[in-house]
Order: structure tokens, then sequence, then C-alpha cells
């Protein structure tokens, strides 16, 4: 006969939560988990065993689709297969996602589940006092506070849970935008000084990324909080604290955007991938596997919105044209062929190796905060009348990043083309595709409404306005059903 | 006064002794039975009268007069109504029985089934559905009794062989359980249906429970039986796609516009052959199925052996299965027959080769200008679009997925148990039942491709390289079981009382081992998930009946799980039924056309825990594997990542609600039953969404949620003609049956959508879960068509009224139909005229809906060239004239109701051969033999409602000789 029924698990890579962290290393595969939860879906590379439950794991890591609603809801990328995601996806371009849509619900799955592994593992890791926990369990806290500057960036308002929530099937209370706000700022000040020094261990988040996390807070607050709050000065503080560590500008631009761009001295913090042991059909395999023009599946492709923004000689200007069977005009959003493909990301070495990996998965990381982001953001926050820094300065910055891949040169701007407008453009210039081009286009007023019209914006190819409330995603409806304390973002159905 | 009374039980087929017969004092608990010589003695009161019975002959009552040897022909039972019926725990007789059963014997059985058991089922129960995956050698089959009562647990029915509840989950190397069974081997299968015969299984009986009972020995002489059948398969039909010239022709018109692309380049790359690559992929199967058995007695003790051996060729080329079984079975007794053992063991030995199925997509869309070989291919030989500088995403050719697939499973299986029947001397009303099993299986496989081989690739930066294959993997499930109850059974006057109770155990463990690599070794990953689960049960029983007209059952069980924690582990499922033989009643004496009547009433609850996770309840942590590691400083670190759990999981309960009536008329030339059921399942074992931020993922194993379903049931049996030559027995069923989810979140919300299923395509979802609708309603836009009756692309309804574009808004899809049929009707039929019998069974299914997959993934003209290479398309596109793909209109869902005639069987017996030593039949099946349906796929018959690639069910035509000697 058998003795109690109090099975424990036989599978040696299965462990109770009480025997999970019985030793050092465990601990830190523990926060590895907390990193990958941005770029990997599961447990099994590429996909298996998923940290949430979708239609599709591969397409529900968050990177890909934060990377969607950052670009494909403006003039930097456009996507080519409507049925996916059950017919909504072109709803990005056209500007009428709803709250019914399964892109938004995925990234605002995963943003919560980073959150509650980053609670879990901030219990676990708490108040012990071996230094190595202490620095883990102040990452924890960063991790969670990036997932949740997430939240407030592209949908205002979130569930929220902290480690004293336990796992279960209760309902979270709301946090509104404005205490989101204070709740990231105050953690991310509270941890700072706890942080890693610059540099200390490639891929995991140090002094400098949590600058960065702060000066992007403190540049858009104004978007988070109201006109009239704004945070300029504490931006430069921040920005200041980046820019006079230890990176630096990598000496060619597509350096950043390679397979060894773990190498280049400019990338601050970065979702790191790797062909053969870190594998996933995260937003890097998708803006390369699925690139037009590139003999991938022509997933992606970019307006002519943003190719006419490029000097003709700009050596940042990586697009696959004519010549490769690409047209610049989209005349049909689902047409490959129609819309210029980019080929600034790519799985090949800066000599020009292809990696050994022998997979179909890629080793380019993706570069979340780098320098030249920096710069751009520090040239913004003085023009915008934050003190601490000066225009002069700014001017240098800006023409360090036009002219450090040098032949040919795209030439000096002066102190009096630094306009915010120019600012825009510049950063379109180079920042695109990383992920940023919503967030900028909203802070500069140019998102919705008709000051800035591109290809598809609003569903007609010339571009229309669309309406002021789609700056905010909506709430996703299963989560609304589901939980009865989450109100609708104003605009939407059920909102107010 | 007591006489003794003794004698001899023959059967009226050959004379042959029958052991094992039940001879009772009528109206006592006195009796005995039959030794293996079919010799018999009882001392019973004077003038009394004996009741001989046995399974598969007609009961005998006999008084005794002033005799005191009486010896008894038994006559086989074609109108069998007294039968002893196989429930849980025990036998029952027929009439006594106040619960939904039914069963079915050889003779009943679909004829020519050779390697998948569950088939001999098919269109021959009412409430029963068996709906193969595909027509692959040892495809499996989904079992369904009255619609499965869950949402995420499992649905399959519980399964007993020979007294073992056998365990669900399949083992990698085999699609079928069942597979490794042989049917040749099986005597009956009886269904319990509703809770009031299931809840002594309490714990896996929600889906009803499917007993397996095998052939047994009969004493005496050793008798040898030999069939043999060889059979030939052929495809019923293929897609309607384009030929190689009417795909130049319609390519070249498509140029002219530019349409999907297609300019000189594209043009350049058609070829010149008219190649029907479905013809290519395809075949004549031949196979055979041989069975040599042995039955009768050596040194008193009765046993059956015997050795099959199967060969199936599978009609898409490079699929086949191979088995031998070897099947014992020895039920001696002992101790002046008090002791009674029934020991089996069955062993088999699978080889089933799966080849590779994805060419069958392929062989639809490859262009039919291409030719099969091209010297100039640097892929060992095959014509592949990489020669043609097409790169990712191109489709393979469908003759080298074939050729180049090394792709064999085998398994090895063992399922041996020993019942044990021990009568009390002091007391043999009460007997002590002990049965103790293991169903051990084990298997190794691998799926192998050449490095030379095009269709397995990857592209890096521009450059394509083949990675070939090399993939193994292995398996262990095993199951031990002990069951230990007594059974005392007792008539007093006209009181009839039969009680049983005990407990059982029984384990599960299960371990998977898989490899991957690429086929020069690198890529290599590795997994292993080894699992396993407990249950213990309490159970009991008790029938009483009443002067034999008034019946009452009462069963009760209590199981406890080691997949719920310790508090929640304990589940408590009752039932209670009562029948009234009305027949019986005086008034009803005289009504001569009338000869059985009986009405019967059950409720019961039953339990559920059989989820894909053994440890829903527990607190886990999961390393990643080696291709899901993070990368800190240059080093990859595995990752720990903690599990979602419900600390608080708990039973999923079924509350079952039945009314049957169970008649026969004119002698029993006609019998049947109707049944009307309910079942309520509450505390559905979902695998539900749960609020963002409550649990460590947004889906948790917890209960909640409710499903309710309904149904009627008729059952019809007739022998219309019975003759000295001509005999006609025919059968009908009917089932009407509806499945609705009444509530399915914690808080049902009208605004949510509902959880999506059915995936066809990028996070693309074709059904739906929503209240108030069938599990697995379809979601889609619903089209709008022209005045001459064709969709208008692009053009929906629009249904919730939102200003918003109609594509795009999920409120506007609704949910249209569903892949469950409303109505299953089978019937059948066998003719018997002197030496000729003629056999046929067919079903009629009404209501079922089938997406079309294959039509909405290729029937639109912007499908045809794309990634630089052609795509071939049905020739339906004509009827939409889509260019761009419609994938979630409603115009795929289509109505997919269908008669198929499943089998038809032509035979002819000589007997008396060889001085009476030979009887032979030789025999003529015709399996699938045809289909009347709308549905404009290859077969409308789909499990699970989306019709995409799959392996098509071949017609068989099997020739089969059968030896008794």
């Amino acid at each position: 006969c058998l003795g109690d029924l109090d099975l424990q698990p036989i599978d040696p890579d299965v462990t109770t939560s009480r025997s999970a962290y019985n030793s050092p290393e465990a601990y830190k595969q523990g926060l590895a988990k907390l990193y990958a939860s941005f770029i990997l879906t599961g447990q099994q590379g590429p996909a298996g065993n998923s940290d949430i439950t979708t239609s599709d794991e591969g397409n529900s890591s968050f990177l890909r689709q934060m990377w969607n609603m950052e670009e494909l809801t403006t003039d930097e990328a456009v996507w080519s297969y409507p049925n996916d995601f059950g017919g909504t996806i072109f709803n990005l371009h056209y500007h009428s996602w709803l709250p019914t849509d399964g892109i938004g619900a995925f990234a605002y799955a995963r943003i919560m589940n980073s959150v509650v592994l980053a609670n879990e593992y901030i219990r676990a890791t708490a108040g012990s006092s071996d230094p190595d926990l202490q620095l883990y369990n102040t990452e924890a806290r960063f991790i969670r506070a990036l997932s949740y500057f997430y939240g407030l960036n592209l949908f205002g308002k979130m569930p929220f849970v902290t480690e004293a929530n336990l796992p279960g099937a209760f309902l979270p209370e709301e946090i509104i935008r404005t205490d989101l706000f204070e709740y990231i700022e105050s953690e991310l000040l509270a941890i700072q000084d706890e942080m890693g020094e610059p540099k200390f261990e490639y891929g995991r988040a140090d002094k400098a990324a949590c600058s960065m996390l702060l000066a992007k807070l403190y540049l858009n607050a104004e978007v988070y909080l109201g006109a009239g709050n704004e945070r300029y000065t504490q931006a430069i503080t921040e920005l200041n604290k980046v820019i006079t560590g230890p990176y630096s500008l990598a000496p060619n631009y597509l350096n950043n955007f390679l397979a060894d761009n773990n190498t280049s001295p400019e990338l601050i913090f970065s979702f790191n991938s790797d062909g053969r042991y870190s594998q996933s059909y995260s937003a890097v395999w998708t803006i390369i596997k699925g690139n037009a023009g590139n003999g991938g599946f022509s997933g992606l492709r970019t307006t002519s919105a943003l190719v006419g923004k490029f000097a003709p000689t700009d050596p940042r200007a990586h697009f696959l044209k004519e010549d490769v069977g690409q047209s610049l005009e989209i005349e049909a959003v689902n047409n490959t062929k129609q819309g210029y493909g980019v080929n600034k990301f790519r799985n090949v070495t800066s000599t020009g190796q292809i990696p050994d990996d022998g997979t179909d998965f890629i080793d380019t990381d993706y570069p979340l905060f780098r320098l030249g982001d920096a710069y751009l953001m520090y040239a913004e926050a003085v023009l915008r009348g934050g003190t601490g820094g000066d225009i002069n300065t700014a001017v240098g910055y800006i023409n360090q990043l036009r002219n450090r891949s040098g032949d040919p040169a795209i030439g000096n701007i002066t102190s009096g083309q630094l306009t915010l407008d120019f600012i825009l453009d510049e950063r379109a210039r180079e920042l695109y595709w990383e992920g940023h081009r919503r967030t900028d286009l909203i802070r500069f007023g140019q998102f919705t409404g008709d000051t800035y019209l591109w290809p598809w914006k609003g569903g007609v190819s010339e571009g229309i306005a669309s309406e002021p409330f789609r700056s905010l995603f909506p709430i996703p409806a299963d989560d609304r059903a589901l939980n009865p304390n989450l109100t609708q973002n104003a605009g939407y159905p059920g909102g107010n | 006064q007591e006489v003794r009374v003794s004698g001899r039980v023959t059967s009226s087929d050959d004379g042959s002794p029958l052991p094992g017969v039940n001879i009772a004092e009528k109206g006592t608990s006195n009796g005995t039975i039959s030794d293996t010589n079919g010799n018999y003695g009882l001392a019973v009161k004077s003038g009394s009268t004996l009741i001989f019975s046995f399974v598969g002959y007609a009961s005998q009552e006999v008084e005794i007069g002033g005799r005191t040897t009486i010896d008894i022909v038994l006559e086989t039972d074609i109108l069998a109504l007294s039968e002893i019926v196989v429930v849980g725990y025990g036998q029952q007789e027929k009439k006594d029985i106040t619960g939904a059963v039914t069963d079915i014997s050889t003779k009943d059985f679909n004829r020519g089934v050779i390697t998948s058991p569950q088939d001999l089922l098919v269109g021959k129960l009412a409430g029963v559905s068996v709906t193969t995956a595909s027509g692959a050698p040892g495809s499996n089959a989904t079992i369904r009794i009255r619609s499965g009562s869950s949402l995420n647990a499992s649905n399959d029915p519980l399964i007993v062989i020979d007294g073992f509840p056998v365990e669900r989950s399949v083992i990698s190397g085999i699609s079928n359980p069942l597979a490794s069974i042989n049917p040749n081997d099986i005597e009956t299968f009886t269904v319990l249906k509703d809770a009031s015969a299931t809840a002594i299984y309490g714990n896996r009986a929600s889906n009803g429970v499917i007993i397996i009972t095998t052939k047994r020995g009969k004493a005496g002489k050793p008798v040898f039986n030999f069939n043999t059948a060889l059979s030939f398969s052929t495809p019923i039909k293929y897609y309607d796609v384009l030929s190689g010239d009417e795909y130049r022709t319609l390519v070249n018109e498509l140029a002219v516009d530019g349409i999907s692309g297609i300019n000189q380049t594209a043009l350049d790359k058609l070829g010149t052959a008219n190649t029907d690559w479905q013809r290519e992929i395809y075949r004549t199967a031949v196979s055979s199925d041989n069975n040599l058995s042995a039955s009768g007695s050596i040194k008193n003790i009765p046993f059956r052996a015997s050795y099959g051996y199967t060969t199936q060729q599978g009609i898409l080329r490079n699929t086949d299965l191979q088995r031998h079984s070897l099947n014992l079975s020895v039920t001696p007794l002992f101790l002046d027959n008090h002791l009674k053992v029934n020991l089996n063991v069955k062993g088999s030995n699978v080889v089933n080769n799966f080849g590779e199925q994805g060419a069958i997509g392929s062989a639809v869309t490859f262009d039919p200008t291409q030719p099969v070989r091209d010297p100039d291919s640097a892929f060992d030989g095959y014509f592949s679009w990489a020669n043609l500088g097409a790169g990712q995403g191109g489709t393979s050719n469908p003759v080298a997925q074939l050729e180049q697939t090394d792709n064999v499973g085998t398994v090895n299986r063992i399922l041996t148990n020993a019942e044990i029947e021990y009568k009390f001397h002091m007391l043999p009303e009460l007997k002590l039942n002990v049965n103790a099993g293991l169903d051990y299986s084990e298997s190794d496989g691998y799926n192998r491709v050449p490095i030379t081989a095009e269709f397995l690739r990857v592209t890096n930066s521009g450059v394509t390289t083949t990675t070939g294959r090399d993939n193994t993997y292995s398996g262990v499930n095993r199951s031990a079981l002990l069951d230990v109850y007594l059974n005392y059974a007792k008539e007093i006057g006209i009181q009839k009382f039969d009680v049983t109770a005990g407990f059982g155990e029984q384990t599960f463990l299960r371990e998977r081992f898989s490899s991957s690599a690429f086929a020069d070794g690198t890529n290599l990953r590795e997994a292993s998930d080894p699992s396993e689960n407990y249950l213990r049960s309490f159970f009991g029983r008790l029938n009483y009946s009443l002067n034999d007209k008034y019946l009452i059952t009462a069963t009760i069980r209590n199981d406890l799980s080691s997949r719920f924690s310790k508090d929640n582990r304990s589940g408590l499922f009752p039932s209670i039924a009562v029948g009234w033989r009305i027949k019986d009643e005086a008034f009803l004496a005289n009504v001569n056309f009338l000869s059985d009547l009986k009405v019967r009433a059950s409720y019961g609850i039953t339990g559920q825990q059989d989820i894909a996770n053994d440890y829903p309840a527990l607190a886990l942590y999961t390393a990643s594997d080696s291709l899901a590691t993070y990368e800190f400083g240059g080093v990859n670190y595995v990752t720990l990542r903690p599990e979602e759990y419900d600390a608080n999981i708990k039973w999923e309960t079924t509350a079952t609600y039945n009314l049957g009536v169970d008649f026969g008329m004119f002698e029993n030339r006609l019998t049947g039953s109707v049944e009307l059921y309910r079942k309520n399942t509450d505390d559905l074992l979902s695998n539900i969404q749960v609020p963002a931020g409550s649990n460590f993922s947004n889906f948790l194993d917890t209960n909640i949620g409710s499903i309710e379903s309904k149904g009627v049931e008729v059952s019809l049996q007739g022998v219309p003609i019975s003759n000295g030559k001509l005999t006609w027995n025919a059968g009908l069923n009917f089932t009407y049956a509806t499945n609705e989810i009444t509530k399915l979140l914690l808080v049902d919300n009208p605004d949510f959508l509902g959880l999506e299923r059915g995936n066809v395509g990028v996070a693309q979802n074709i059904q739906n879960h929503q209240v108030g609708y069938a599990p697995f309603s379809f979601f889609t836009f619903q089209q709008v068509y022209d005045a001459a009756g064709k969709p208008i692309e692009g053009l929906f309804v629009n249904r919730s009224g939102d200003p918003t574009a109609v594509v795009g808004n999920n409120r506007n899809k609704y949910r249209y139909q569903k892949p469950v049929a409303d109505y299953l009707i089978g019937v059948n039929s066998r003719v018997s005229y002197v030496n000729w019998d003629f056999a046929f069974s067919g079903r009629l299914s009404l209501g079922n809906y089938v997406y079309n997959n294959n039509l909405s993934g290729r029937a639109f003209y912007n499908n045809i060239y794309g990634l630089d290479h052609f795509r071939n398309v049905p020739r339906s596109i004509y009827d939409t004239d889509f260019v761009n793909q419609q994938q979630l209109s409603d115009y795929y869902v289509q109505d997919a109701s269908f008669f198929k005639m499943d089998n038809m069987s032509l035979g002819y017996t000589l007997n008396d051969l060889f001085a009476s030593k030979l009887k032979a039949r030789f025999s003529l099946t015709v399996q699938n033999a045809f289909i009347v349906t709308k549905y404009d796929g290859i077969d409308p018959e789909v499990d699970g409602g989306i019709d995409n690639n799959i392996y098509p069910r071949p017609r068989v035509f099997l020739l089969g000789v059968n030896l008794d000697f």
C-alpha cells in the first residue's frame, strides 16, 4: 500500500519553492529569469513551456509586442500580414485599435508577468545580509520599475501588486497614472545608489540604466502627469550621470545593431539574444528575419515618411530598396514588395562574420538604452528649458552622433538649427526601429491629430487625423472582464 | 427435504462442455458453478427450480421434479435479455440493471478492423461517438460518451481492460494507446453511461466507462482458430487543385495585372511539367492481419492463447505499422471451485513508421509545373525551390519530404493482471475479490532527415544552410493496480441483496525523454519530464430487489487524489438508482405483444481530476532548458521560474440525471431502450484566465466554470425474420445531444469575448468558449454575399454596431455553429441465408460543422506567388475569386453533415469440411464504402472541426478467411 499521497515532483528540473533557492547559483538563475522575461517567452527555447498562455507563444514576447505598439503605430514600420491577431494587427497602423485586440493584451500580460516574477524574487531575497543577494534584490526592484514604466507609457494605469501580494486568484487594485509615476520614481530613487557600478556586468542593469529610466520618466513627465508638470531639470541631472560615466559612442553607428553588439561601448542596457543558447521569436528576430528585401519572411517594411527624413548621404540610412525589388510607396498595406526594408539590424558581426550557431536564431542584442539616445534626450531637455546643461554641449553631442560614421559627413548643425522639430526628426534618423517612436511622437504632440500625417495613419494611404485619446492604449477587455477593479481609459468603449 | 442434483452442462453449438456456468436454486442464494468438464452438483430443496445462466447463452429454468440428474444443453442466445453484464467490480444480470449500460459483443462488431479496437464500436451504440483522428496506420481515435463533461480536463472515458483501468496518456512512439490491443482478442465492450453505473469508478467516471473483456478459454479439448485477412487501401478522393497546364494559364493571366506580384522574373520560374503531386505521394496500400488462437483446457485448466501479427501500410507512402501481439488467459478453479483465478497476460510489440505527414499539405500546394526530380538539384536530386534562389518560407517538395524522412517509433507493452475470487467455505454468499495488475509500456523512436534534404533549413543573413534532423525519444508508462473487495449476495424470501465494498489503489508513472539535434549532431537539446500521480479509493455498492420487480442500486465512492492538497484531496461520489420491471406486474401479464418493460431512474455524482498537471496545488520552480538561458557578462545562465499554482484546487464534479426505459416486444424479436439524461459539471478544472498580477501566469489550473449537457438516446434491435434458413438482424441507434457552457469565469461578464481556441495562424483563432454556447463554437466574421450568392471580399456584417471598421473589431465576430453533431444515427443490418451472410453498418451525422482551413489557407490569388516561389491553389478559388486571404470569414465554416457507409461485408461459410473437423468462412469487406455529404473537403469527419491537411481515411477492401478446427 502507498504511504500518504503527498507526492513531490520527480523531475530533476522541477523543485519546490522551499528547495528552489538552495544554492547561490540558483539565486542568479532566478535573477536571470527576471531579465529574460522581457525577451524570451518560456522555459524552452525558442518556444515551449511558455510563461503566459496565449494563442501564439512566439508572438507573445514582451519585446515583440512593445516594439509593435511603439513602431507599427508610427511612420517607421508597416506589417504585411493582415490576418494576424485575429485580423486586428493593422489596427495599429490605422489608429483603430480596440480593447479586444490581442496585441495590447499580450504586452499587458507580459508586463504584469514580469512584475509578479520580480515580486516573488524580491520576497525570496528580502532581508539577506549577503551582498550579492542584496544587489540581486535591488535589481529585481529595478526590473519591476521598468515593467511598470512600460505599463505607464502604454496603458497609463495598471493593476498594482507588490511583494506584499502573494499569488492566488484575487482581484488586484488599480493604480492610476499619476500614482504609478510616483511609485516608479520613488522606487528608482530608492535603489539608485544600491545599483551596480556602470558596466559591472554586461546584461545587468547598473546605475546608468537606472538613471536612463529615471531620465525617460522625467522627459515624458508632462505626458504622464499633465502639462505643466515638467521635470526637465531632473532629467538633465540623471543624463549627466549617464554621460559622464564609462559609456562612449561606438565608432561605427551600425556596431550597435550587429551580432557582436555586446562589445559596443555604447550599450547601457540591452535585452540579450544568443542564436544557440537564448532563442526566441522576439522583436530582434522579426526585425532581422522578417524584414522585406533580405530574403526573410517579409513581415516588415517602412514608410516613405521615414525614408524622406534622411539626407541622401546620411550613413545611418540602411534601407533595402528597388535593387532588391522593394518600392518606396505603399499602395496596399499587405503588399510585401511595397515599402523599403530596413537593414539596420543584422545578424552578422562588425567584421562581417555570420555567427556559427547554425540556427534560425540571432545573436544581436536589443539595445534598450544607449548613449546616443542619452545625447539626444540631453539636447531635448535643455531645449525644453531644463537647467544643469547647456545648448552648446547639446549641439556638440548631436554633431558627434551625426559624424561618427564619418565618411561621407552629413555636416554639423549650429545651435540655431537645434530646434524641437529638428530633435524629433533627428531622433527618427538616429533611433528608428529601436522602439521609441510612438513615445517621441506623443511627447511632441504629433502622434494623434493632424499635426503630422504619414502614409496609412488613420487607415488611408495619404494619412488622416486620429483621435487624441489614442495616445493611450485601452486596458485589455479580457482583464477588465476578469477584474472589476479596473477602469477603462477615456475614449474607449466603457471608458470615461 | 434436501436432494442432491448433479449433471453436465453442454453447449448447443458443438456439444462441448461448458465450465463456469452459474447454477442457482431459484429464490435462494444457494448455487454453484460447473467445473471444467461442465459437471456440477448441488444440494437443493426438493421441488425447487434450478436456474442455469452463462454469458452468451440463454438462461434456463428447470424444475427438478423428482430428478437427481439433470443434463442441460444451453442455447447460444441471439435474443438474450437475461445476459450477465460485466459492470464495475462485478457482474450483474441485465434484467436487474438500473443504470444506463449497453454492451456489444463479437458478433456485432464492425468487420475488418485490424489495428484500432475502438473502430469496432463506430456507429454501434447510442450516445457513443468514435472519431478516428486520421487515416494513418494506428491513428488515435477520440471516444466521447455523451459528449464529455469537461472543458480542460480529459473528456476521454475511462477504459477498463479485464478489470484493469488503463492509463489515458499516450506514450511517445504510438498514436493510439489501444493500438497495442489486438481487436481479435476482444469479446465484449460494455459501456457505462450514467452515474449509477459509473459512480463506482467515481474518480474517473465523469465521461463514462468502457469495459473491455477479452476472450477466455472454454474447457474441453483444445480448439483452434486461424484467421487471415489481406486488404487493399486506396484514397477515396483527392483535393481538386489546378493541373500544370491550368496553372500556367492562370499564372499568365494574373501576370498581366501583376497580381500576387507576378512579373517576368517570376514567370521565368514556371516549369514545363504536369505533376500531380497528390498522386505522387499516395499509393494503394497492402496490409495483412493474421491471428492464431487455441482455446481449451490442459489438465483441467481452461486457457486461451493467441498470437496476432499485423502489418499495415498507409496510403501515404513510407507510413506503416507492424504489430505482434500475444494474449494469454488462464482461468483455473481451486479448492472445490471456491477459488477462481483469472490470469491475463497481454503483450505486444508495435513498430509504427509515421513518415512525414507534412507532405500531405505540400502536395496540395506544390507548384504543378515542376518535376519531381531535377538532375541539377543539389538536394539528392529532388526539385527544390532553393535551386531557384527561393529563401525561407518556400514550400517543400512532398516526394522529398516522404522519401528523406525516417520516423519510426517502437512500443513494447505488457498488461497483466490476476483477478482472484474466493468464495468462503463457511459462508458461500460471501466472496473476496483481489485484483492486482501492472501495465507497463516502454517506447523508443527516432525522426531523422539527412542534411541533404532541402526542407529543413536555416537562413542566416541571406545564407541558407540545410540542417537535417536527428531526433530521438523514449518513454515509460507504468501503472500498478491493487483492488480488494468483498461481495455478499443473499436472498431472503422475495428480497435479494447484493453488497460490495472494498478499496483500491492505482499509481501512474510517466517518463519521457527526448533529444533533438541537427543531422550533424549540433544544436542538441535534451528534455525529460518524469511525473507521477496516485489514486486511492474506497467504494461500496448495494443492489436490492424486491419480488424481482422493484430494484434499487446505491453506490458510494470516496477518492483521494495526489493531485490535490491534503485538505482538498478527498472526493465523495454517491449515486442512487431505482428500477421497476413493469412487465412482471400482474396487469401486464396478459399483454402478450409486450415481452419486457422496465423503467429506470438514476442520479449520481462523479468526479474528475485528470488534468495534464500532476502537481497543480504545489508551489514549484522550473529550470529552463539549454536553449532558453540568459546571458550575463558572456556567461549563459539557466533560468529559474516560479510556476503558477492554486493551493486550493479540488475535484471537478458532475451530477448526472438519467431516465431510461427498456422494452421488448413480440417475444423479444424487437428490443430497445430510450434514455434521457442531463449532466451538470461544476467546479470545472479549467486552465482559465485569471486577473493580471494575481499569479505567476495569466492562466491557472483552477476550479472555475460549469457545463451542462443534455440528450436523448434511442436504441432498437430487431429480428424481423428468423427461420431455419434466413435470419435478419437489424439495429438502429439515435442520439441527440447538446452541450453548453453555463459559467466560465469567477464573475461572468458579457463584455468578455470568451476564451480563444482553435489556432489557425499567427495568433489567430477560429474557435471560442463562451457562456451560453457549445464549447469550441466557431467565432468568425459574418460574410456578406452579392445577389448571385458569391461572397464579397472583405465585406462583413457589422454585428456590434460600433462605428469603426468591421474587420479588425473582434466585437463584430459571432459564434457560428460548432464542430460536434446534434444528431447521430447509426444503422446496421445482418442477414444470413443458408451459408451466406451480408452485413452493413453506417452512420448519419447531422449538424456538425467544419472550418475548411485547406481552402481558407490557400484559395486566394495573392497566395499564388510570394517569397520568390509559386504555390498551387484549389480549383474552388473560382467560387470566390478572393484576392486576399479571408481567413476569419464564416464562409469557411461549412456544413459537414454526412452519411457514411462505414462497413459492408459479405461472407460464405463452409461447415463440415474434412469430416466435420474444419469450419471455414470466407469474407469480403469494404470499409469506408461511400460518403454522402455536401462538404467539399476530402472527408467531412474532422475531429475538433478544423480541417487542415489531415491524413485521409482510405477506402479498404479486405479479403478474409476464418478457420475453426
